[in-house]
């Protein structure tokens, strides 16, 4: 067999593979949720509900249905893109997701930019200055932005920036049709405790990253052709280094949307987070299911896509093909 | 990416230096701030207090109608009559009147919108309001004569919730989204996570005297925000503020008015009386008199509620006032339970999510530990609650706030969770009361129902659920108490 | 710098275990008695850090958080480990299927953003300290198999086991005797690092409230409580936000210090 053909037949196990996992993924979702104790009938009409009217519900949401149906309507909907309708808020899922994303996607963004813009030169920093006062500060910083929760950030920065100085809201959103302005207020806090913990991450690993190709050789060799070990590493190094960052990243996109789940309740912003909370609250199983679903989605393919990515770019891997 | 950086920083600091323009609004809208989101706007298809937060009075109107201290009131029945037997109501309509997309409301709006609450597949969450009915006729489109099975004293009482309100059959379908009733405001907007924009209706028959023309909900959950949404100028008014904590500050601040009234909520430490340990009255008392009503208070609500001794509010003129029934003696408990023969007794203390039960559970809890009752305190969501506690009757103590107005008669059921087992003596009660025309003489009753349920130590009776209204100090027109769960703005005005 | 690490981080680790321990014999006050005439006490005085909403000593809690946070973080991990490192160990032996459905079975797992997966485990089982050591131990379970596997593998290639194969021993003899003493140092440097994110996930369920219930004392709770009272109490969301970034601190920089002192390769490229 050529090379390519045993290439695209690896594309293919492997993508054939990632589906087999969101299937699996899907099957135990609705299994779990199946099996949580709590009516949502029950809960939308409260405790004076007579049992025929929570009947008269039940069957109005189709919860009367045997479960093989109930799954096969879902995941049916799903692929053509219909979410369904979310049981207590009467709206599309498909809807209500994308209203919570404008919140959620702009802080994830912002958290991301924000890490990358403090760890990307602190990590280069660092690794410049290998084994001196400096490299052994940043490090010992990385250690301890590692070390503390993002929720204690969230508290300590409201602490100091809405309750002492008064220059960002405490919580909550006013909605983008406030002004960009106001929403991007209200969603700078949150972002910083978001991107702090990722970027002590971010900062180690792009120093190792570093530390790893200044050993290479190119280095060498740009060196001997004259430039300075400081010139080299900011011309050659630095892109070279950006590969396994750019891969962390990439995998750090599900973290921080998983992260932003706290930190969305830590300043009340109505978020995928926020909702996600407030569907299991009221035992909404559809849009929780379309919701796990959808981050489970994420990831699965976020992580199909680095290893397809691996597969095509490695050249040890296209050698041994060939 | 360091122009993106910039982009965001320099509109931060943009944000920062404008929030006054967004606190000052024209003097005829009023930004009103609600702990909690309703899920949708229909109050017949949906228990969510939130729901009727909104939609009552403003939105959607009943043949009657409860003020500000709870009274019933004409709303779309002008007048009414009653038949000498307490069978037949005999309703006149307002002339006139239209819904908000134009159609007219009449005698056959009325017997549609009852029929649908009485349906088999209705999904009214307080359906046995209707249950008492008999018949609707229509004889003209103004008159309305509905009988009933057996009298029923509180019938108008029942009429005037939020779920009795009336609609148009063309838009029933769609009142969850877009709500259309007969108030005095119109649905205008929703942004689904944060507000309800209603507008004045200005084809109502009191437009002249409403003084505002747009009323925008907002919805905020987390304490911390609701107060710097006061403090801010972003909210005009919190009816009932989250946070009790907050009080002192605002009562501080000459900007705002701080209005502490009661809601219909009598918070109990439920006890489960089916269940060996509390089916002895001797243990139950000694629950009572083992926990110090006043530090609960204090703890739990920063010292804003009512005590109660009894499962009735003290809004009511019935209410009568039974706290110094147990008073707090944990010496008196031990002995108590001593003569009842319990020993180490361990319990859970199933506690529902609202800060006012998981506070209040931490507090009794210790309480109890002092008098020798171990209490594991294990916290649940609501679903769970209501599944294990409250529709299973599976639990030992649970603490919950009763907010449905007049609700003593649910000790008369003999299968509600609590189990309570001298039910039949206070349905006794509850019937002579729907017999009753008079009303001091229905007032004595109510008074002995109260009587029984605190000498029986049923449940121990903590507080009254208190309303928390902080709102500018130029606003005037809210409601004080809750009679029942509503923000009533058709008299709000502000002052120059 | 790998020695200044593994001090450090050995004295905050210890200085966790010596609150844990004392915490057992005494405290200030009773970590659970109440005072509702000493509400929100600023610290100094009589109550060294102050008090809470309840009138709670705070410096008593703290020192009762600690082996709470601990006992949580212990048993998670050791669950963690003890399916782990026996699926892992399993996996060297029988390569395969059984070792294809592990990672298949971790895929999926691992989709679900944890916090989400452990609400929902919370709202199946209830909230409490069972349900934060299950959820947090079931997230450990991949992480030990994987480096469980991977160094047993290691080991399986050495000459003294193929010595014990061609002697007849089987391969549970051999991985009770050869591999697991073998790869006991990998697993104890890992077993560190897993007991900071332990500590830290147990502070994230017990502060959205899943996790420890009242009244024991946790570190994430008192946070959850601070939150609500930021303004009239600052005070009270400082000490418990400290604590736990200590401890975790302590344990990432002693988990560190032993792998660099296990493995001096490492040292340089680090």
């Amino acid at each position: 067999m050529t090379g390519a053909g045993r290439l695209s037949l690896l594309l293919a196990r492997r993508i054939a593979m990632l589906v087999v996992t969101l299937v699996a993924a899907s099957i135990a979702l609705f299994l779990v949720l199946d099996i949580l104790p709590g009516d949502p009938a029950l809960v939308m009409l409260g405790t004076e509900a007579r049992p025929d009217t929570l009947a008269a519900l039940r069957r109005e949401m189709g919860l009367d249905q045997p479960a093989l149906v109930r799954y096969v309507t879902w995941i049916g909907g799903v692929a053509v893109g219909d979410f369904g309708i979310s049981y207590t808020w009467r709206v599309p899922v498909a809807s209500l997701i994308a209203e919570r994303l404008a919140v959620t996607v702009p802080l994830a963004v912002m958290a991301i930019v924000l890490s990358t813009l403090i760890a990307v030169p602190v990590g280069v920093i660092a690794a410049a200055a290998h084994g001196r006062t400096l490299d052994w500060m940043i490090v010992s910083f990385a250690q301890v932005g590692v070390a503390v929760p993002n929720f204690w950030i969230g508290i300590l920065l409201v602490l100091g920036f809405s309750i002492g100085l008064g220059w960002f809201p405490a919580g909550g959103f006013p909605g983008w049709q406030a002004g960009v302005g106001a929403g991007l207020s209200a969603l700078i806090l949150p972002s910083v405790a978001l991107a702090l913990p990722q970027a002590a991450i971010l900062a180690r690993v792009t120093r190792s990253a570093v530390l790893e190709v200044v050993g290479e050789d190119y280095i060498r060799t740009a060196r001997a052709k004259g430039l300075t070990a400081r010139q080299a590493l900011w011309r050659h190094g630095l892109r070279n280094a950006l590969i396994p960052v750019v891969t962390i990243l990439g995998l750090q996109v599900p973290v921080l949307i998983a992260g932003a789940i706290l930190i969305e309740n830590v300043f009340a912003l109505p978020g995928l987070g926020r909702l996600i909370f407030q569907a299991l609250g009221q035992r909404d199983l559809i849009v929780l299911k379309d919701v796990a679903l959808l981050l489970a989605g994420l990831v699965i393919i976020v992580n199909g896509l680095v290893d397809i990515a691996y597969t095509l770019i490695d050249p040890r891997l296209k050698d041994r093909l060939a | 990416m360091k122009r993106v950086l910039a982009a965001v920083v320099v509109a931060g600091l943009a944000a920062v230096a404008w929030p006054s323009a967004v606190g000052a609004q024209a003097r005829d809208q009023l930004v009103l701030g609600m702990q909690l989101e309703p899920p949708h706007l229909d109050p017949t298809a949906g228990a969510a207090g939130a729901i009727r937060e909104v939609t009552y009075a403003n939105l959607f109107e009943g043949l009657t109608r409860l003020d500000r201290r709870g009274q019933v009131q004409p709303q779309l029945a002008e007048r009414w009559t009653i038949s000498p037997d307490g069978l037949s109501y005999r309703f006149s309509l307002r002339a006139g009147v239209r819904f908000h997309d134009g159609t007219p409301f009449d005698s056959a709006s009325v017997k549609f919108t009852l029929e649908r609450a009485m349906a088999p597949d209705s999904t009214n969450a307080q359906k046995q309001l209707f249950e008492p009915i008999a018949s609707i006729e229509t004889p003209d489109p103004l008159t309305v004569v509905i009988t009933l099975k057996r009298p029923t004293a509180s019938f108008l009482y029942n009429l005037a919730w939020g779920d009795a309100v009336m609609m148009a059959p063309g838009s029933v379908a769609t009142n969850r989204e877009r709500p259309i009733g007969t108030g005095p405001f119109r649905f205008d907007s929703r942004t689904p996570g944060d507000r309800v924009v209603l507008v004045k209706n200005p084809d109502h028959r009191d437009a002249a005297t409403i003084a505002l023309n747009r009323v925008v909900f907002r919805f905020i959950s987390d304490p911390q925000a609701q107060v710097a949404a006061l403090r801010a100028g972003d909210v005009d008014a919190f009816p009932n503020l989250g946070p009790a904590e907050a009080v002192d500050g605002f009562r501080r601040d000459a900007r705002f008015t701080v209005a502490i009234g009661n809601t219909e909520g009598e918070t109990i430490l439920a006890l489960n009386n089916s269940k060996a340990p509390f089916t002895d009255v001797r243990v139950r008392r000694a629950i009572a008199h083992a926990i110090d009503k006043g530090a609960v208070i204090d703890g739990a609500m920063s010292g804003t509620a009512k005590p109660i001794g009894s499962h009735f509010s003290p809004n009511h003129p019935a209410y009568v006032d039974l706290t110094s029934r147990y008073p707090y003696n944990p010496a008196e408990a031990r002995r108590l339970l001593a003569e009842a023969g319990v020993r180490d007794l361990r319990v859970t203390l199933r506690l529902p999510p609202p800060a006012y039960a998981r506070r209040s559970g931490e507090i009794i809890a210790a309480m109890l530990a002092d008098v020798g009752i171990t209490a594991t305190i294990e916290a649940v969501e609501f679903p769970r609650w209501l599944e294990t506690v409250f529709r299973n009757a599976d639990f030992d103590m649970t603490i919950i706030a009763h907010t449905e107005p007049m609700d003593i008669n649910i000790y008369g059921r003999p299968t509600y969770y609590f189990r309570y087992q001298n039910h039949a003596r206070l349905q006794a009660i509850m019937d002579e009361v729907e017999r009753t025309g008079d009303e001091a003489a229905r007032n004595r009753l109510y008074g002995d129902a109260q009587r029984l349920l605190s000498e029986d130590a049923v449940n121990v009776f903590l507080f009254q659920l208190p309303k928390i209204g902080v709102w500018n100090a130029r606003l005037e027109g809210l409601w004080e108490n809750s009679p029942l769960q509503a923000n009533d703005v058709t008299g709000v005005r502000w002052r120059n | 710098m790998s020695r200044a690490a593994l001090w450090i981080g050995g004295g905050l680790s210890a200085g966790v275990v010596a609150m844990a321990l004392v915490a057992s014999v005494w405290t200030p006050y009773p970590p659970t008695r109440m005072n509702m005439r000493a509400r929100f006490q600023p610290p100094g005085g009589e109550w060294w850090l102050g008090t809470d909403h309840f009138g709670r000593d705070i410096a008593s809690m703290i020192l009762a958080g600690a082996s709470t946070s601990l006992m949580v973080a212990l048993a998670a991990v050791a669950v963690g480990m003890l399916i782990g490192v026996s699926l892992g160990c399993l996996a060297a032996v029988r390569r395969g299927w059984l070792d294809d459905l592990v990672m298949r079975c971790n895929d999926v797992v691992f989709a679900f953003p944890a916090v989400l997966s452990a609400l929902v485990l919370a709202a199946v089982i209830g909230a409490g300290a069972h349900t934060a050591i299950l959820a947090i131990g079931v997230f450990n379970i991949p992480v030990f198999a994987r480096v469980a596997r991977g160094a047993a593998l290691q080991v399986w290639a050495r000459e003294f086991v193929t010595a014990a194969r061609a002697a007849g021993r089987g391969p549970l003899a051999i991985t009770l005797v050869h591999i697991v003493p073998n790869i006991a140092g990998v697993l104890v440097v890992q077993g560190t690092i897993q007991l900071a994110l332990a500590m830290l996930a147990e502070a994230g369920l017990s502060f959205l409230g899943v996790g420890i219930q009242p009244p024991t004392p946790s570190w994430g709770r008192m946070l959850a409580d601070a939150q609500t009272y930021l303004e009239r109490a600052p005070h009270l969301a400082l000490v418990p936000g400290l604590v736990i970034a200590l401890a975790v601190l302590g344990l990432n920089l002693l988990g560190d210090g032993l792998r660099d002192m296990l493995d001096p390769k490492l040292r340089r490229a680090r």
